[in-house]
Formats: C-alpha cells, sequence, structure tokens
C-alpha cells in the first residue's frame, strides 16, 4: 500500500513535466522539422512539401557558407581558449593559494552574467574605430599604452571578425571551464600523486601520465557543454554586432535564423536553419549521451 | 513524509490551471496620454455628435518613443472629440521599426484576434504580409466619401493599391532621400552641396584631402538606405521604381552604374560604420567629424533635439541625384477582416486620414502629412520645404522602409548588401540583385 502510494506521488510529480517537455520541446522539434521541408513563406502556413529544396538553397547561399564558416572558427578558438585558460587557472588553485575561495569566485562570476549584458559591454570594449581620433574602448587603451600594433578592427575585421567574439564568450565560459577542472583535479587521490614520488617521478611526469588522463571525462564533459553553446550561440553576437558586423564577418547560422524567419517571414528556410543548428548539437551530444547511459548501466 | 509532499504537488496543479487561464493582454493600455498630449494649435472646439460609434476600439502601434508618442496621444485627442463615446485602448509594443510590434501583430491576426487597426509601413509591407493573406478589408470606399482622391498625391495613392483597391490610410510621410551637411564645414572648404553623382564624388575628394571624413555611415540598413538612394539617384525615380515592377532591367547598363557609383561611395565612409546605429552616424556630423550624411528625415528631428536650427548649423538637399524625386514612406492604418467594433474603426480611420488629424499628429511627431492641403504655418523650415517637394516632386516608394517590395525581397537585397561589403565585387552583386528579383516572382 505505501509502495503504491509512493508510485502514484513520482508519477504525480513526474508527469507536469513530462508532459510539458514532451509538448514544447520535442513537439515543436517535430513542428520545426515539419515546416523545414514546406514552402511556408509569409504569415499563413503553408505544409506544401518541397522535400530538401530549403536545405539546397540554404547551401547555395553565400551568406550561409559564411555562417558555417564562422561557426567553425568560433567553436575551434574558443573551445581551445576555454579548456587552456580554465586548465591553467585550475592547476595553480589546485596549489592552494592563499585566498583560493576569493580567486575561484572572481573566475566564476562572469558565467552569472547573461550573454545580452556581457555583450553590450563588450560592444562598447570592442569599438572597432581605428581612427586616431575616434578610439574608444579597448583601441584606446592600447593607444593610451603605446602598443598602437594592437588596435584593431575586431569584429568588423571581414576575415577574423568571428575571433573577437570569442574573446568575450572566453572571459564569460573560461571560469566555469576551470571550476570543472577544479572538481576533477580535487578527485584525484593525493596518495596516487604520492605513490609516484616515491617513485621518483618529476612532477611533470605526474601531470602527464596520471592528472591528464585521469581528467579525460572532465574534458568530455566540457567539450560537450561548450560546444552545444558555441555551436548555437546568438544573443552575444546578437548584442555586440546587431547585423552581424560588417559584410557578415561576425555573421553565426542562429542570426540568420533570426532574420530569415522574422524579417523576411521565411518560415520554412528560417526552419531549415534551426534544424540544421540542432543536427551539428546532436552530432556533438547524442554520443556522449549514449556513453554516459552506458556506464549507467554498467554500474 | 508522503503526507508532506502532497502541498508541492497542489501548488504544481494549481500552477498549472492558473497558467491555462485566460491571460490578461499585457500590452494594452487605456489611452494614459489622450489628454495629457500639449494641445495642438488648431484644434477646433469639439463639434461631437453624440450618435456616433460607440464601445471600444484598440490601436495597435509602435509608437513610444519621445515625438512620436506624443504625436500618437494628440491623434488620439481629436479622434475623442469627434467621437466622445468610443473608448480607446492605446495598445503599444515598444521596439524601433516596429520589429517587435510585427512579431506580437502577426500572431494575433493569424490567431483571428485582430486588433482594431494597426500601424504598419504602407506599401508592400503591408500587401504582401496581410493583404494577400486575406486578412484585410479595402478601404477605398472611404477615399471616395471623403474626397480623399482629390488631395493624396496619385503616386502615393498607387504606392496604397493593390489590385484596384486602397489597402491602407496613410498618416504621416518621411522622406529617405535627403543628404544633410554641417554647414560649417562647408562655408570653411567653400563647398556647395551637391546635386549630381559627380558632384558629390568632387566634394567628398575635397573633404577627404582636408582630413574630414566625408559621408558619415551606420550599420547595414543605413547602407541598404544609402544603397536605395544611389539607385534613386542614378537611374532616376521612373528607373528606380521599375525596378521594384520588373519594368527596369537589374541586368542592366543603368544599374550597373549605379552599383559602381555605390562601390566609390563606400571610399568616402568612416571605416567603423558597422559599429554605429543611424543617429550615431548623424551625431558624427554634429561633432564635425563627419561632413555629409545621407538618412530619412527623421534625422531632422536628431539634430534638433541636439539643439541645432535647421537652416544655421545644418543644411539639406535632396541625396545626389535624385532631385525631383521624393523617396517616401508612411505609416498607415488599415481596417483588418473581423475588426471587433467595425464602425469605430471607420470613425478612426476617418479621422487618421482627415487634415484636422493630420495637421495634429505630425508637427509633433517630426514629419509632413499625407494630404497636400495641410496648414503649413504649424511646420518648421525643413519640414515646409518638404511639403513643397512632396507637393511637385515624383513620389517613388522606399526600399528599406517596406514600401517597395515583400520583407522576403528586402531581406535578399539586405543579404546582398551585406556580401557586396565584404568582397566588394559589382559583378557578383548584380548578380546576387537580379536573382532576388527571381525569386520574388516579379523577374523572369
Amino acid at each position: 500500500m505505501r509502495i503504491r502510494k509512493d508510485h502514484l506521488l513520482a508519477v504525480a510529480l513526474i508527469s507536469p513535466s513530462a508532459l510539458a517537455i514532451a509538448i514544447f520541446v520535442y513537439g515543436f522539434i517535430g513542428w520545426t522539422a515539419r515546416a523545414s521541408v514546406s514552402a511556408w513563406k509569409g504569415l499563413i502556413p503553408d505544409y506544401t512539401f518541397v522535400g530538401l529544396s530549403n536545405f539546397i538553397d540554404l547551401f547555395r547561399n553565400p551568406r550561409f557558407q559564411i555562417d558555417l564558416r564562422n561557426t567553425a572558427i568560433f567553436t575551434v578558438l574558443f573551445l581551445a581558449a576555454c579548456l587552456t585558460i580554465g586548465l591553467v587557472l585550475a592547476i595553480l588553485l589546485d596549489q592552494r593559494p592563499r585566498g583560493e575561495g576569493i580567486f575561484r569566485n572572481i573566475y566564476l562570476f562572469p558565467m552569472a552574467v547573461s550573454f545580452i549584458s556581457t555583450g553590450v559591454v563588450w560592444r562598447w570594449l570592442l569599438n572597432p574605430a581605428t581612427t586616431l581620433d575616434r578610439l574608444s574602448g579597448l583601441n584606446l587603451l592600447f593607444h593610451k599604452a603605446g602598443l598602437d600594433f594592437l588596435i584593431s578592427r575586431w569584429y568588423t575585421h571581414p576575415k577574423l571578425g568571428i575571433a573577437a567574439i570569442v574573446i568575450p564568450a572566453t572571459w564569460q565560459m573560461s571560469g566555469f571551464t576551470m571550476a570543472l577542472y577544479l572538481a576533477g583535479l580535487r578527485s584525484i587521490p593525493e596518495e596516487l600523486r604520492e605513490a609516484a614520488r616515491v617513485d621518483g617521478a618529476s612532477e611533470w611526469q605526474i601531470y602527464r601520465d596520471i592528472v591528464f588522463p585521469m581528467l579525460k571525462p572532465v574534458t568530455l564533459s566540457a567539450v560537450i557543454i561548450l560546444g552545444h553553446i558555441s555551436l548555437k550561440i546568438f544573443d552575444l553576437v546578437m548584442a555586440i554586432t546587431q547585423e552581424g558586423g560588417q559584410g557578415y564577418s561576425a555573421d553565426v547560422p542562429a542570426l540568420n535564423m533570426y532574420y530569415t524567419a522574422f524579417r523576411a517571414l521565411r518560415f520554412g528556410q528560417g526552419s531549415a536553419i534551426a534544424i540544421i543548428i540542432l543536427l551539428t548539437v546532436a552530432v556533438l551530444v547524442i554520443p556522449y549521451l549514449i556513453h554516459t547511459i552506458r556506464t549507467e548501466v554498467e554500474r | 513524509m508522503s503526507r508532506k509532499l502532497w502541498l508541492p504537488v497542489l501548488l504544481i496543479v494549481a500552477l498549472l490551471i492558473a497558467g491555462c487561464g485566460p491571460r490578461p493582454t499585457p500590452t494594452a493600455t487605456t489611452a494614459p496620454g489622450a489628454t495629457a498630449a500639449p494641445a495642438p494649435t488648431t484644434a477646433p472646439a469639439p463639434t461631437a455628435t453624440p450618435a456616433g460609434p460607440s464601445g471600444e476600439l484598440e490601436i495597435f502601434s509602435w509608437w513610444t518613443a519621445g515625438g512620436e508618442a506624443e504625436g500618437l496621444a494628440a491623434l488620439l485627442k481629436v479622434f475623442q472629440q469627434r467621437y466622445p463615446n468610443v473608448k480607446v485602448i492605446n495598445a503599444t509594443v515598444a521596439g524601433g521599426a516596429g520589429v517587435d510590434a510585427r512579431a506580437v501583430l502577426a500572431t494575433r491576426m493569424q490567431g483571428g484576434n485582430p486588433p482594431g487597426s494597426f500601424q504598419v509601413h504602407a506599401g508592400h509591407e503591408l500587401i504582401d504580409t496581410y493583404v494577400v493573406a486575406g486578412q484585410m478589408e479595402p478601404v477605398t470606399f472611404l477615399y471616395q466619401e471623403e474626397g480623399w482622391l482629390d488631395v493624396y498625391p496619385k503616386d502615393l495613392v498607387e504606392i496604397l493599391s493593390y489590385n484596384g483597391e486602397i489597402w491602407s490610410v496613410p498618416v504621416n510621410i518621411h522622406r529617405a532621400n535627403v543628404l544633410w551637411y554641417n554647414k560649417a564645414i562647408f562655408e570653411q572648404n567653400n563647398l556647395k552641396p551637391p546635386t549630381t553623382m559627380e558632384e558629390f564624388f568632387a566634394v567628398a575628394e575635397q573633404l577627404k584631402a582636408a582630413g574630414i571624413t566625408p559621408l558619415a555611415l551606420g550599420e547595414t540598413w543605413t547602407v541598404v538606405h544609402l544603397f536605395e538612394t544611389v539607385l534613386l539617384g542614378t537611374l532616376g525615380p521612373e528607373g528606380y521604381s521599375g525596378l521594384w515592377t520588373g519594368k527596369t532591367d537589374w541586368k542592366g547598363a543603368k544599374v550597373t552604374e549605379a552599383l559602381n557609383n555605390f562601390d566609390r561611395m563606400l571610399n568616402y565612409v568612416n571605416q567603423d560604420y558597422a559599429a554605429l546605429s543611424w543617429d550615431q552616424a548623424t551625431q558624427l556630423v554634429i561633432d564635425g567629424k563627419a561632413a555629409m550624411n545621407i538618412m530619412g528625415d527623421w534625422a531632422e528631428g536628431y539634430f534638433k533635439a541636439q539643439g541645432w536650427t535647421p537652416g544655421k548649423e545644418f543644411g539639406w538637399a535632396p541625396s545626389p541625384g535624385s532631385a525631383g524625386a521624393f523617396d517616401a514612406l508612411s505609416d498607415s492604418f488599415g481596417l483588418p477582416k473581423n475588426a471587433p467594433n467595425r464602425d469605430a474603426v471607420i470613425a478612426w480611420l476617418r479621422v487618421c486620414g482627415s487634415r484636422e488629424g493630420q495637421d495634429a499628429f505630425n508637427p509633433i511627431k517630426g514629419s509632413i502629412p499625407a494630404r497636400t492641403d495641410a496648414d503649413r504655418s504649424l511646420y518648421d523650415a525643413y519640414l515646409q520645404s518638404a511639403m513643397d517637394d512632396f507637393a511637385k516632386d515624383t513620389i517613388v516608394p522606399s526600399l528599406m522602409h517596406g514600401a517597395a517590395v515583400a520583407p522576403s525581397w528586402q531581406q535578399d537585397i539586405i543579404d546582398a548588401v551585406g556580401l557586396f561589403l565584404a568582397n566588394r565585387n559589382v559583378a557578383t552583386f548584380q548578380n546576387a540583385l537580379a536573382q532576388a528579383c527571381v525569386s520574388a516572382g516579379v523577374c523572369k
């Protein structure tokens, strides 16, 4: 009797969110998928089946080609920067310096800020004016410090504009990566290091052969979490560049989707972009999920 | 233990039920400014006939910023004097150029819950979005009953028309093809405002030599705005209008010339344009860091807000090559099908189109009336000159501001301009523009 009651309660507690997720996540994914193979343009839904033509048009579209290139550059740079900085900070903090708690909080705080607020501030810092009478933000700082060679066009640079967006994104997320790594480092038993030291291993050997291999699962989690953020990034780019920089120098698929669907009212094509974003994230996340579920079952 | 848990369950269920109930419209507020507005000087004594329509009327717009909100309040005041029995609900959704308002409106129209009347850019933004979707009623009968066909310019009525019917009532007109310039800089360098493309390049060259940025420019939409005035200045009003109807060949030599002019013009702009909003670009002219700016005449309001007087610190001229053409955009109101309280909506549209209503609204908003018989004494020097031009020039529809083409075609052109900024390849640009016309179903 008692067990049945608890069981009922569990179902009652889970069912509202399960139902909401079924409708508002999976239902809408299905709806978007349906719209992505439709001819829907304008306000009236038009579900005429057009096959994959929306997708074919997209891959032929020069703006979308730039978007894909930008996403690739952004993801690689963002992951590399966050993982490196995060790991270095974590190793430094793992030496238990005085005031560790304060440093930990300082590094972690940017994550509590929304990308929109970060974007507004960094739009100002990354002011791309390069003529001496109109310098502002970081460029002005460089000029005052006599580092004129560092003055940059930032996100309006025609080839590398997207790389400028990596700076605020890294500023925001590397503290989070540090927290992940620090937890990983602290979970490595001190006995292992002691044993290695007794065997005469140098500190570098300890890191290379013991610590880094044991941090692999942490790195994997970090790659998944940071990777899905970078593939879907919208708010930061929107706040900094509004329309994707100069000549789409910092445009990303999500921004293109917003303008395609809600300014041009091409809902079919906009849905196609959304599905492509979903698929790229799925390629990243699904193997990880399978891996996690398997290890859980094994346990 | 389990007894304790029932409370949160109950709470969740209660929240779910509450969440499903009817929500109050969060954006609707009863017109607050209707009585607080500065009284327009021409408003006559209320001569309301008590037998007019009654009930509620919802007016939907994105006029929330300074100037525009007060203008709307003045217009509503005229309406209330004429029709005191109607209770006006002033529903506004904030956001420049109505991007967010449009999304809210679209959902309401799709859901069969239209507002009484709504603000929309006159021309294709209205026609290709709502008229072709069968969600609007034509208002041609109002033009006939009120004799508006005699007081609205013929070119303007053409922009408002589709399938032989007129679809909305414009309350104001803005001009897009205006070149604003800093008079002090022009005097110091002994320059005259350029009237042709060649003169523009000569002036720009001299300014560049003097170390002044010749032309202030802003983010992508203002680049498209500049592009549209270059098309108009190079092709002339007839050639320009033909671009949107398929009469002018997008692959023709004249378009190539326009694109080359545009390409050349971009050599004279501030290098950080992609980072500036339109008003920050105008500010460069005020700061004396740039000499000229091509922007719609809402820039005049910005100059004035910064304490500049038209004709004294800043001057204006038609954008290079476009004298005799008036590149127009207009805010208008229409009659949705199944609008609640149709009589009150029609009464509202009569006020929107009336001389009294437009003279109350426009001096405050900083635009000119769509009618040609307004009271000139209410408007400042710039607006008076715009009214003169509006009455005699050829009126052409604006591309960037919703009058000329459907939103999807407009987006294709914005994309083409954006890509051109990246590669500066005129041939690719022209192909993309020609292709956009084909995708829009206008060219073959």
